[in-house]
């Protein structure tokens, strides 16, 4: 059923092409945004409305062995969040992780159309594969989690860097993932073989490989750049979660000099203050630099109050969470590849650190110069769940309405942040950068963010509603690749979407060094190791400067 | 034998949690049959050995062949029809074919549930109330220096986890394999695991929450009075000889079976262990795993959890899932006389559940989906025969540390796969439940405004 369809009447916001708010027809045809379609298409009549492209979350966490862990922990946050089925559509749960079905409903029924699941370590790519083909309508990629890789660390250390570009690139391939992710680079060996000791300053090695994190990060920055890969290495700092943690991003990003690197959740890096101390605003200092170099993209990891869910491959700060609940905790070891750490959290409007918390993430947004760099997340479901989004639209979008939430939160705080200064608000051409053409732009998705000739046909149709809040909770129209899968706010039919991953070249000869790492020091055999297009389904890939040459 | 021997390498053995997919399977290909399974265990090479292709109906109502088509559309029917659909097993197939029987019950409206609820369904509760330190099996490989096995005997029931992952493989940092470890053994009894051990302690029968309640409190530095020898059978030196190698080691490990799970305590007994790993943490790197039985009951814990976000024991009944062990687990909605119609996948619990539980399963119909003849099969209102996961199909199973692997199959059977058969059965039972959605007035058009006449 994909039908040619003609859009008219509607205001629509397209920034990649510089739209802003014309009331312009959109045709669409074969799953694609096309010039013109024959007389007897099907008519959206979209009069009072808002058009813009879907939206695409360039970070979050959806599917996989922590994902799934994290909804077995947590019965208690689902019983009272349903997600009932329809003829057409599957059941599910909700909470702040919910089901697999719920999860693509809910992020079609926010009009988002595609998501990157942000912390995949390889061996668990088959697992979240099987969970995107049970995850509906939107679009999903992965970055795959390579920064604390044992056999890669080896390269590092022993300066073979050729061989260290093509291990990625084979890796990249085996998983079939979107780009290399780089997580406490260096955290993992001290918090595994160093009874859970972490590593603290970017220049210090450690004691097995003798690298430091910033060696890491360089070498991956190299690889990444010569590999010519869409979305450059999508980075979690050290010492996330720390005060004083700033000097750390600063440091990070300068290590990047002019090339390429996305910061992930930079919110959670931008702290000033004592360790061991409450935290400080290090908002500014942070939002200046990236303004200020535009090779850094970044993300800002929003918190929002209420129930999160801590989940990352950085199990130390799992476990400082862990430290604050004195709750159910959950670490899991993916053998020479990765650590996590699971922990349910709370974030509460008269707690100082949340409350500043909040508001540093807000600075972040409302001090950008770019928001083609500087793009929307919460780290769903780490910063708070991704069906808090129109809300923080609301938040970016309307001064009055922020300012009734910052006086309802910790004044001690409000007092510390500049944030009741900012008169700034968000226009709807700004929130379709941030939620849409900017992150399609950092990912290197050409054919996503936007609504020109050629792009798929990921639209979402809202009622213009003077609460922004409610306007981005409930779209009128969302149209996935060319199905109207939401019309008049309801689910039509059920649809799956597509697998977006890359296939950089490598030289095969690599197998002969990485095949008998395997034979030692991993439990599964290497000719069982790497996902089969099996797992595949419908994808899409997405290529490489090198292939585009 | 035929001198038509093909060879299919790295295949992977699903009889146990273990997984173990170095298989190198010698193939009999007119015979069908595997003749030599290098590599497997003793459990792995009868299981390999036994499974031949029987003479036998690939559909079956009340005990006469079918077709397969005919088969399919009495079993949605059947199910359709039910007011209280229960669904069961699952343990013992692909993730893909798991995938099939959660949407049947969700369509239906029905409840879902696996053997997890009979083996480690306590330490699925024990997990949602205390969390799991944890790891795939290749870091105990290459760290664990303290390996503790308590209630389980894996020479017996997982013969490869000794060698393959947990005492004598060499890893990064444990170069010396065994030598390089210290391995406690925990158990009521003695058991062909016992040489393996460094060190046994032999707790009384039913006393194994209290000896882990009291490791926990010598971990937080409390004082314990000598009486605890009286209680549990273990001294209290022995405890704190224990407690001290925890603390101290480098990476320890935490392995539990149905020794645990299964006796007087069960869900506080998994939780005592899993919270008594958690808390040495404090000290040092210290991780917990329970040993999983049947080949993809992991598969069936992540595929009714992505799909639900429970783990087993979930109903749909509401047109949501619900979670309810206890209720909506299957001993108990057979034994409470609710279920009215089952479809079992897989498994044969009518030889191994409760009495009362069977005697109500016999009332009621049964769809069954298995690889042989089992008592359950016996009873089935519809009845097919299925392809052995593994041996005659692909797919994804995963290993009890949840690391997916895809199955390499050695010959192809006469039997359609337990996911073919599923699919049919969802799909039709789709098709009637819309039809009765329709006949409510939704019409499952799309939406779309008729095309402009001007």
């Amino acid at each position: 059923m994909t039908a040619s369809l003609r859009i008219i009447n509607g205001r629509v916001y397209d920034p990649a092409n510089g739209i802003d708010g014309e009331i312009k027809e959109l045709c669409i045809k074969d799953a694609k945004i096309v010039d013109s379609v024959d007389d007897d298409a099907s008519v959206i009549n979209a009069h009072g409305m808002v058009i813009m492209p879907g939206g695409i979350d360039i970070h979050c966490h959806i599917a996989g062995p922590k994902v799934n862990m994290a909804r077995k922990l947590q019965p208690e946050d689902k019983r009272h969040d349903p997600h009932p089925a329809t003829p057409f559509t599957r059941s599910g749960t909700g909470g702040s992780v919910p089901s697999t079905f719920a999860t693509g409903y809910r992020y079609a029924t926010l009009g988002y159309t595609t998501a990157f699941d942000a912390a995949v370590p390889p061996l668990a790519a088959r697992h979240v594969l099987e969970e995107f083909h049970d995850t509906p309508v939107i679009d999903k990629g992965y970055y795959v989690v390579l920064g604390n890789n044992v056999f890669m660390h080896q390269l590092i250390k022993e300066g073979r860097k050729e061989e260290l570009k093509h291990a990625i690139a084979w890796w990249l391939n085996a998983s079939k993932g979107y780009t290399p992710k780089i997580v406490n680079p260096g955290g993992d060996e001290p918090w595994k073989g160093k009874k859970n000791s972490n590593v603290h300053d970017i220049d210090e090695k450690d004691t097995v490989f003798e690298i430091s994190p910033r060696d890491i990060i360089d070498a991956f920055i190299d690889v990444a750049n010569e590999l010519g890969l869409p979305h450059p290495p999508h980075l979690h700092c050290n010492n996330l979660g720390h005060s004083g943690n700033f000097e750390t991003t600063i440091e990070t990003m300068k290590t990047a000099g002019d090339r390429r690197l996305h910061i992930a959740h930079i919110q959670f890096h931008s702290y000033a203050g004592k360790l061991g101390e409450n935290p400080l605003s290090a908002g500014r200092e942070i939002v200046e630099y990236v303004n200020a170099h535009p090779n850094i993209s970044t993300d800002v990891g929003q918190v929002m109050f209420g129930k999160s869910t801590v989940m990352t491959a950085d199990a130390p700060s799992a476990y400082l969470t862990r430290g604050y609940t004195h709750s159910k905790w959950i670490n899991a070891d993916t053998e020479n590849e990765s650590g996590c750490g699971i922990a349910p959290y709370t974030y509460q409007e008269h707690v100082y650190t949340n409350a500043l918390q909040w508001a540093i993430g807000l600075e972040i947004f409302l001090l950008s110069k770019d928001p083609w760099r500087i793009v929307f997340s919460t780290d769903s479901p780490n910063g708070a769940s991704f069906t808090s989004y129109p809300k923080l639209v609301k938040l970016l979008m309307d001064k009055s309405y922020r300012d009734e939430e910052i006086s309802r939160v910790n004044q001690r705080a409000m007092n510390k942040s500049i944030l009741r200064e900012i008169d700034r608000e968000y226009s709807l051409y700004e929130i379709a950068i941030i939620t849409r053409a900017g992150p399609a732009r950092c990912l290197g998705l050409k054919n996503k963010g936007h609504l020109g000739i050629g792009a798929d046909a990921d639209i979402t149709i809202y009622d213009d509603q003077e609460d922004k809040e409610l306007m981005f909770n409930a779209p009128r129209y969302v149209i996935k690749s060319g199905h109207a899968v939401i019309a008049d706010f309801e689910f039509t039919t059920d649809y799956y979407g597509k697998t977006l991953h890359i296939q950089p070249e490598f030289d095969q000869s690599i197998e002969d060094s990485i095949r008998p790492f395997f034979d030692d020091y991993y439990s599964v055999r290497f000719d069982n190791y790497a996902v089969t297009d099996y797992y595949l389904h419908d994808h899409e890939y997405i290529p490489t400067k090198q292939d585009a040459l | 034998m035929t001198d038509n021997i093909k060879i299919v390498e790295n295949a992977t053995c699903t009889f146990c949690g273990c997984v173990c997919d170095d298989m190198d399977l010698h193939v009999d290909v007119e015979e069908k049959k595997i003749v030599k399974a290098k590599n497997a265990c003793v459990l792995g090479r009868a299981w390999f050995a036994e499974h031949t292709i029987e003479d036998a109906p690939a559909a079956m109502i009340d005990g006469k062949e079918v077709s397969i088509e005919e088969a399919i559309e009495e079993a949605a029917q059947t199910l359709v029809k039910a007011k209280f659909p229960i669904t069961y097993g699952l343990s013992d197939t692909t993730c893909e074919a798991q995938r099939q029987a959660v949407a049947i019950s969700d369509f239906v409206k029905g409840t879902i549930d696996t053997t997890t609820s009979v083996c480690h369904g306590p330490s699925g509760l024990a997990f949602q109330g205390v969390g799991e330190s944890t790891s795939t099996l290749g870091e105990v490989k290459n760290r664990a220096d303290l390996v503790i096995y308590w209630g389980g005997n894996p020479a017996e029931s997982h013969p490869r986890h000794f060698g393959r992952y947990a005492v004598t493989p060499k890893g990064m940092f444990t170069p010396g394999g065994k030598k390089d470890r210290t391995v406690v053994l925990v158990d009521v009894r003695k058991t062909k695991s016992s040489p393996v051990a460094d060190i046994l302690v032999r707790p009384k029968p039913g006393k194994d929450f209290e000896v882990l309640w009291a490791l926990r409190a010598l971990v937080k530095g409390k004082t314990l009075s000598n009486d605890i020898e009286k209680d549990t059978g273990v001294p209290l030196d022995v405890l704190k000889d224990l407690v001290e190698r925890m603390k101290n080691c480098r990476f320890g490990v935490l392995f539990f079976g149905m020794g645990l799970t299964m006796t007087r305590g069960r869900h506080f007994n998994s939780g005592a262990l899993l919270a008594l790993a958690n808390d040495l943490n404090e000290f040092t790197h210290f991780v917990a795993k329970p040993v999983r039985g049947h080949g993809n009951v992991t598969g069936a814990d992540n595929v009714v959890s992505w799909q639900t976000g429970y783990p087993f024991g979930v109903n749909f009944s509401r047109g949501y899932p619900r979670f309810n062990p206890g209720e909506f687990t299957t001993v108990d909605t057979l034994s409470n006389g609710h279920a009215d119609a089952a479809l079992i996948i897989a498994s044969d619990p009518a030889s191994n559940f409760p009495k009362k539980a069977i005697d109500h399963l016999k009332r009621i119909p049964i769809i069954v989906l298995d690889t042989k003849s089992t008592e359950t099969t016996k009873d089935a209102h519809v009845a097919f025969r299925t392809a052995t996961y593994g041996i005659n199909t692909t797919g994804t199973v995963y290993r009890m540390d949840d690391v997916a692997i895809t199955l390499r199959p050695a010959f192809e059977s006469p039997f359609p796969d337990d996911e073919t058969i599923l699919t049919g059965i969802r799909k039709r039972v789709h098709e009637l439940m819309l039809a009765k959605h329709k006949a409510h007035g939704a019409s499952g058009e799309a939406k779309v405004a008729s095309p402009s006449k001007d």
